[in-house]
Formats: structure tokens, C-alpha cells, sequence
């Protein structure tokens, strides 16, 4: 048996993360039999709806909530099979679901819960699946505190895929992820493996994620184009994998999905200063320069 | 006022006329202007005693009243004082870490060395990376053990501090002046709001011996590790370490805290006895490990048996005959050998023994509370004694516990009055002692309130103890601890007897000399 493989997703909120990482969890599913275990770290709990075709999946805290305490809470009820072609019992690779889940907005600690979350999953032995090829992290937005830094700590995910596109904030975010891992990586295995640009189709994205990956010592690992059929495929609330699996678009997460399985480049990041990344970021047109005088200045005089 | 020349404790002090006024004062005070009114006060206290308060008080969900448990780290510090000049560190706040020192220190009447590293608003903030660097390099500049094992208080656990990753990062900016590349620094994560001090022994054991066995995997060898799980009785640990030299056993007690909580007067040293930190290392390559508490070491053993494939490894509990008797077979098994003579003449004797005190213990009523394990042990004892343990609370109970002492107890003939209370604390047990009476207790100090609200007998059997000496000197393993048992039990029943029989001319008709 392989060696069990530990990736993350990490980006920006609403980049598209969920959506291209179940897409293309799915592809190495589907085409490349792996198996795979979704562990959806974000209180949103969206990391699983396509595989499972649900609205969304009932989560570890929720259902410790109503229990009264984790303790009480089985494996089962918290790790779901894969629905269509990533059940156990179909052809090619499966898929097991679990989200962590977290509080209501406004109280409690969402990190703690993570971290409660992946304790509860690997003392219940769901790493310990005959068969796992790949365990999967999807997590919220920036790294904000140490809770949601446990998918990164030692023994945990050693690949971190940062999911981006041609855009300010975005492009900031997976700076500041990369500084987060380079963090963790001086004393852990934790290595950045690529940038996967989820694409706006804004002028000279290409390039610029590229740009953006040379800076940081990675490499952009794809870049998928934008695509209506995934939209389509995701109000049945399915990857396109299984929805169109003969689109261009899902031969797109099969190429992705093949370049993460043969991924060989795992490297330490190097973040850029804010200075640097604006420069980066005037060099491609996103932000203009502005003169020293008029910083501060209203419109009208 | 104190006088210089005669300085006298507060049992007498108080006694002094200024003392009294100060004291009828605040009860006036108090009781001003119908604030209390003796005769409610006594109503609802009798009303406490009821079965309609009985059911409201089981009914109880949100608050716990004197609790029959203590938090993780407190297991943590002490899995690292039975290793050899090992000194425990808890990452966190300060206040939790003299909770643990003065608890264990009032059980044992010993000095109880611990240090943290002094989490405070920033660190909770910013994380405590910085507290852990500078407290690594102090105390290992300062105390030089030879190992320092990390857990965590409640704080630190919050905002997911990575103690891999801070160990490592202190060595590295330390530059090996004071924690050179090999400085063995375990650690685990023992947050308090999960389990109690028996998860954290489990925890901090697991995370030791998995980081100093990381690749140590050779030659299997003939040696047995016994790990004795959160063993607040240190005759135990001795009585058990006697069994295994009797069979000329070659064996290794891992997390032996027996001399440290036991030195002898005259210089102190910070650290004395434990583990020896190389035997330690090569726990992995051991022909099998026999725990001692099942439910103390949970996580340890299914590593030792899961992962390092000792399968001759077992859970044990030698408290009482057949628990001892157990021990001696495996160890028998395992080392190929007879039970050796000593062993069994030790044996023959405690039979006798039980054989003179029986008619004394069977039939007698128990309520009994604490550990799991200890729970296991005792309750065997008492059965074995024909003693009817009426109620078994334990308010740490571990999942599987529950079902396991209702089995046990179904081997009694009083098994339909014998109740088992998982997860419940003492105000629930008080309840219990009111309405359906024992004629003794066994327990910690924490059954004292119980004692004088019930006036039910106390035996101290259990941890901790602060409020009397010596006890946990003694042993409750082994042969040797069955017999302490048997003695401590027979003889409260007796000292019972006498009182209830001595009056003069109306009951002394059986105040008798000779029992």
C-alpha cells in the first residue's frame, strides 16, 4: 500500500474553493482511483454537497452539539460515503465526507472546533481506513488563528494547494497563506505544493499567477479555465466529473488531478513584502500608481 | 490573639472570647431583619433528604456539585515525575500549575517540582510560542533535568497552540546551549474540557513513549513493561515491582513515581527514582506491556498493541485476590516460570486472613467512589469479601466503564441493590446516602461533608487525601494491599460495632472484648 497522502486547500472566501476542490478530488477519484477522505474545515460546512448530492452535510460539532458532548458521537454518523460513482461499492476510487463544522456566527471559538473536529476523527480511526490513499483538507478563507492552522501542523496535511485567480484580494490572501505555512514549515514537513488558479478570465491572469507563483518559489499547478457547465452541474449539486464527464471542463480536473497525484515540487514558500506584492500587483494593472500628493485627497477640492 | 509563648491551633484559637464576639457578630449581622429564618433553613435541609429532591437532583444537568475528578494535566505531571530527572512543564497559565503542585503535595506530603510557562492576555492574543522558548531554555538553564515532558492547560489548548512545532522552534533559537538537538521534550495535549486526570495520564504516556521509541524499532527482547496508570498509592507501585522480582522478572516500570513522592528526610533533591530515560527508549522492542488501569491507559495500550504489535500485551488490576491472582498468571505466562513459593505462602496467608474477617465485612452495605480502575479493583475486593457495594459512583467513568462494573456486580447475590452511577458527582451521591443508606463509605476527603451530613462511616480508600496521613504510603495492590484493605475495612466495621454497643447498662451486652 502507498504511503497515505495529506493535502490542503487553503484561499480567499468565495474564490471558488470548495467547487474546485471537490471537482478535482473527484477527477482522482474517478479517473485515477484514488481514495479519498474530505475533511470540510469551514463552519459553512460546503466542502462535501457535490460529492454527497445534499444540501449539506450534518456536521461533527452540530452533532456533538445535540449530544451533548463529542464523546458520545460514532464514526458513522460523522464520516459519510460519497453518493453515484464515489460510493464504496462503485467502480474507481471512493470518497468519505466529513465536515467539522463550528458554532453559531458570533459565540464560541470555530478553531477550537476544527481542532476538536480532527482529534475526534483520528482517534475514531477514520486515517486508519483500509485502502486511503488521500486525505483532504478544505479550509476557510485566511489562516486567522492557530485552530485553523491544525490542518498544517506536524503529521497533518504536508501539501497545501492554494486556490486563487486574478485578483487583488485574492492574490493577497495566497501571500499571506504562504506566510502562514512558512510558519509551520521551518519546523514541520509542511511544504506549499502550487497555486491552482480558478480563472476570472481577467487580462493577463494567466501570467500573472504565474508571476505570483515564481515569487513565492512554486508553480502555478493549473489553470482552469471559467466554465458555465460547472455552475450547471453544481445546482444538481454535482462535479462536472460526473454531470458532463465528456465537457472540456471536466477533462480540465482530470489534467489537474493527474499533475497533484505526480506532483513532485513541495517547496518552502517565500512570501513577498506588502511593498513587493503592489509592485507585483501595478506591474499587471490591478492597481494603479498614485501620485504622493493626491493620497488622502477628496474629489471635489 | 495569638500568644507568643503559647501559640495553639484554630480548633482552640477560635475558642478565645474575641474570636466569639466577632463570630455572634457576623452571625447577627447575618441574620439581620429576617434575612434567615432557622426554621426554613431546616426545612429545606430536611427536604434535601428527600426522594422528590433525589429525583430533581439526578435530574440535574448543568452544573456540577463536588466533583469526583480532577482535570488533564494533573495526569500529565505525573507520568513525567515517574521518569528519571524529568521535569514536568505545563505550557499555559501559572494558576493552573500550583493547583496541580499543591494537590499532589497535600496528598503526598512531599514537594511536588512542576513549572509552566506563565500564559497571559498576550500569549492568548499573539499565541505562546514566546512563553515557550524562553520557559524551555530557563528551566532547563535552571533545574538541568535531563528531560522536560510538555502538556497543556485549558488556555492554550483554546487557540491551538503547536507544541511540535514550539519545542522544536526553542531548541532551534536556543542554538543548543541549553537544549542541545537530542534534549528529549515530549508533549501532549491534555485540554480539560475533555476527559479528566486519568485522560491526561493516558495522553501524556501515549505522546512520551510514541516520541522516544520514533525509531528505535530493533531486536525483540525478553523484557515486560508494567505501566501502573495514575497510582496515587505508592506501596502499590512497590508491591507491585515485589511480585515481578519474585519471578525473577526482567521488567521495566514505566512512569515509576514511587521515591519521588517518597524521599526520605535530609538534603532535597528535586528529582529522585523514575524511569530511566534509555529503558524508556526501548519500551518498543519489550516482549509485552502489562498496564495496571485499563481506563487510564487506553490510547497507550491500543499503540502498544496496535502499531509497536506487542500481542501478548494485557490489562490488569491487581486490587484484591483475584485481581492479584491475575497479575501472577501473566507474569507466569510471560516468563515461563512457576509461581514462585513466596508468592503463594503470600497468597495462602491473605485467604486465611479473609477467611477470620469475613463475618464481619459480608452482608455489610458499601457506597464507594473515584477512578475507574480503582473502582474495578475495590469493588472485586469487596465482593470477594461478600460485602454488598451498593453504590458505585464514578464521575469520570470512561465509555464501556459503566457496563463493565454492572457485570461484575450481576455476580453478586445482592446484584438487584447493588447501583452503578456513571458520570455522576458527590451532591449526587449525597442524595443517594439519604435514601437509600449504606454502613459505610469508601472514598477521598472530598466524602468528608458526606460524613457529617449522613453520618455515615468513612474508610479513606482513594485519592486525594489531604486530611489524613500515611495512607498513601501503603499499598491496595497485590497480596500485601489486599490485606491492607481487608485491615482498614475490617476494622472500621469493628471500631463501629464498639460504638454502637457501648452504652453503658443498654447495648454493652455485646461491647465485647475479644471480635
Amino acid at each position: 500500500m502507498s504511503e497515505l497522502r495529506q493535502i490542503a486547500f487553503y484561499g480567499k472566501g468565495g474564490i471558488g474553493k470548495s467547487t474546485t476542490s471537490q471537482n478535482t478530488l473527484a477527477s482522482m477519484a474517478h479517473y485515477f482511483d484514488q481514495n479519498i477522505m474530505i475533511v470540510g474545515c469551514d463552519p459553512k460546512a460546503d466542502s462535501t454537497r457535490l460529492i454527497l448530492h445534499e444540501k449539506a452535510q450534518n456536521t461533527i460539532l452540530q452533532m456533538a452539539a445535540e449530544m451533548g458532548t463529542v464523546e458520545d458521537l460514532e464514526l458513522e454518523d460523522a464520516c459519510k460515503p460519497g453518493a453515484g460513482m464515489f460510493a464504496p461499492d462503485a467502480p474507481g476510487g471512493w470518497i468519505n465526507c466529513t465536515e467539522s463544522g463550528g458554532p453559531e456566527p458570533g459565540v464560541g471559538c470555530a478553531g477550537r472546533g476544527v481542532i476538536t473536529a480532527i482529534n475526534f476523527l483520528e482517534e475514531e480511526g477514520a486515517y486508519e481506513e483500509d485502502g486511503l490513499n488521500f486525505v483532504s483538507y478544505d479550509v476557510l478563507g485566511d489562516v486567522v488563528c492557530g485552530g485553523f492552522a491544525m490542518p498544517i501542523r506536524e503529521g497533518k496535511a504536508q501539501e497545501i494547494y492554494i486556490v486563487m485567480s486574478g485578483e487583488m484580494m485574492a492574490m493577497y490572501a495566497a501571500n499571506n497563506i504562504s506566510k502562514g505555512i512558512l510558519k509551520y514549515a521551518n519546523t514541520g514537513g509542511v511544504r506549499l505544493a502550487g497555486l491552482i488558479c480558478n480563472a476570472r478570465m481577467t487580462d493577463r491572469e494567466y501570467d500573472l499567477a504565474w508571476a505570483l507563483a515564481r515569487e513565492l518559489g512554486t508553480q502555478m499547478i493549473h489553470f482552469v479555465p471559467r466554465n458555465n457547465i460547472v455552475q450547471h452541474a453544481e445546482l444538481r449539486r454535482m462535479t462536472v466529473v460526473e454531470y458532463s464527464p465528456s465537457s472540456d471542463q471536466a477533462l480540465e480536473y482530470k489534467e489537474l488531478a493527474r499533475k497533484i497525484i505526480a506532483n513532485d515540487m513541495k517547496i518552502i514558500p517565500t512570501p513577498l513584502e506588502m511593498d513587493d506584492l503592489e509592485d507585483l500587483l501595478m506591474e499587471f494593472g490591478l492597481e494603479e500608481e498614485v501620485l504622493e500628493d493626491e493620497v488622502g485627497k477628496a474629489a471635489e477640492a | 490573639m495569638q500568644e507568643v509563648e503559647n501559640i495553639v491551633n484554630g480548633k482552640e484559637l477560635f475558642k478565645k472570647p474575641e474570636y466569639q464576639k466577632v463570630l455572634a457578630d457576623k452571625k447577627a449581622f447575618e441574620g439581620a431583619m429576617g434575612a434567615v429564618n432557622p426554621g426554613k433553613v431546616e426545612e429545606i435541609a430536611e427536604w434535601t433528604k428527600s426522594w422528590e429532591y433525589r429525583e430533581k437532583n439526578l435530574a440535574r444537568e448543568a452544573i456540577t456539585v463536588n466533583p469526583a475528578k480532577a482535570c488533564q494535566p494533573l495526569g500529565a505531571v505525573m507520568v513525567a515525575l515517574g521518569f528519571e530527572n524529568t521535569m514536568p512543564y505545563v505550557h499555559g497559565s501559572h494558576g493552573c500549575v500550583a493547583y496541580f503542585r499543591s494537590y499532589f503535595t497535600r496528598h503526598f506530603k512531599e514537594p511536588t517540582p512542576c513549572v509552566s510557562d506563565s500564559m497571559t492576555e498576550d500569549a492568548a492574543v499573539f499565541g505562546g510560542l514566546v512563553n515557550m522558548k524562553d520557559g524551555l531554555k530557563n528551566c532547563a538553564a535552571l533545574y538541568k533535568p535531563d528531560m522536560i515532558m510538555v502538556s497543556t492547560t485549558c488556555m492554550a489548548e483554546v487557540i491551538g497552540d503547536d507544541l511540535f512545532a514550539f519545542a522544536s522552534a526553542a531548541k532551534e533559537e536556543d542554538g543548543g546551549e541549553f537544549l542541545p538537538e537530542d534534549f528529549p521534550i515530549p508533549y501532549a495535549h491534555t485540554p480539560s474540557f475533555v476527559g479528566s486526570h486519568i485522560t491526561g495520564y493516558d495522553n501524556m504516556m501515549q505522546g512520551t513513549l510514541q516520541q522516544l521509541n520514533e525509531g528505535m524499532k530493533g531486536e525483540k527482547t525478553d523484557t515486560i513493561n508494567i505501566i501502573p496508570g495514575f497510582e496515587t498509592y505508592i506501596g502499590s507501585i512497590r508491591s507491585i515491582k515485589s511480585i515481578a522480582d519474585a519471578f525473577g522478572a526482567n521488567y521495566t516500570m514505566i512512569g515509576d513515581h514511587s521515591d519521588q513522592w517518597d524521599m526520605p528526610a535530609g538534603n532535597y533533591e528535586m528529582f529522585a527514582g523514575g524511569t530511566k530515560i534509555e529503558d524508556a527508549k526501548q519500551a518498543i522492542n519489550a516482549k509485552a506491556t502489562l498496564s495496571m488501569q485499563k481506563y487510564a491507559t487506553t490510547k497507550t495500550m491500543k499503540m502498544i498493541t496496535k502499531r509497536w504489535k506487542q500481542k501478548e500485551s494485557a490489562n490488569l488490576n491487581p486490587i484484591g485476590l483475584k485481581g492479584t491472582d491475575e497479575f501472577v498468571m501473566k507474569l507466569a505466562e510471560l516468563t515461563g516460570k512457576e509461581v514462585p513459593e513466596s508468592l503463594k505462602t503470600e497468597r495462602g496467608r491473605l485467604v486465611d486472613a479473609m477467611q477470620d474477617s469475613y463475618p464481619y465485612m459480608h452482608g455489610k452495605k458499601f457506597a464507594i467512589w473515584g477512578d475507574p480502575d480503582f473502582l474495578i479493583g475495590m469493588v472485586s475486593f469487596l465482593l470477594e469479601m461478600g460485602a454488598e457495594p451498593t453504590h458505585v459512583l464514578c464521575h469520570n467513568a470512561p465509555r464501556g466503564w459503566e457496563d463493565e462494573m454492572r457485570a461484575l456486580l450481576d455476580t453478586s447475590p445482592a446484584a438487584a441493590d447493588c447501583h452503578v452511577w456513571a458520570g455522576k458527582d458527590l451532591w449526587h451521591m449525597r442524595s443517594l446516602l439519604f435514601t437509600e443508606p449504606v454502613d459505610f463509605m469508601i472514598g477521598n476527603s472530598y466524602g468528608k461533608e458526606l460524613m457529617r451530613d449522613t453520618g455515615t462511616p468513612l474508610i479513606y480508600i482513594g485519592f486525594p487525601i489531604f486530611d489524613r496521613h500515611h495512607l498513601h504510603r501503603y499499598s491496595i495492590s497485590g497480596y500485601d494491599g489486599a490485606l491492607n484493605l481487608l485491615t482498614w475495612i475490617t476494622n472500621k466495621v469493628l471500631d463501629q460495632l464498639d460504638e454502637e454497643t457501648k452504652g453503658i447498662a443498654s447495648t454493652d451486652y455485646f461491647f465485647d472484648l475479644i471480635r
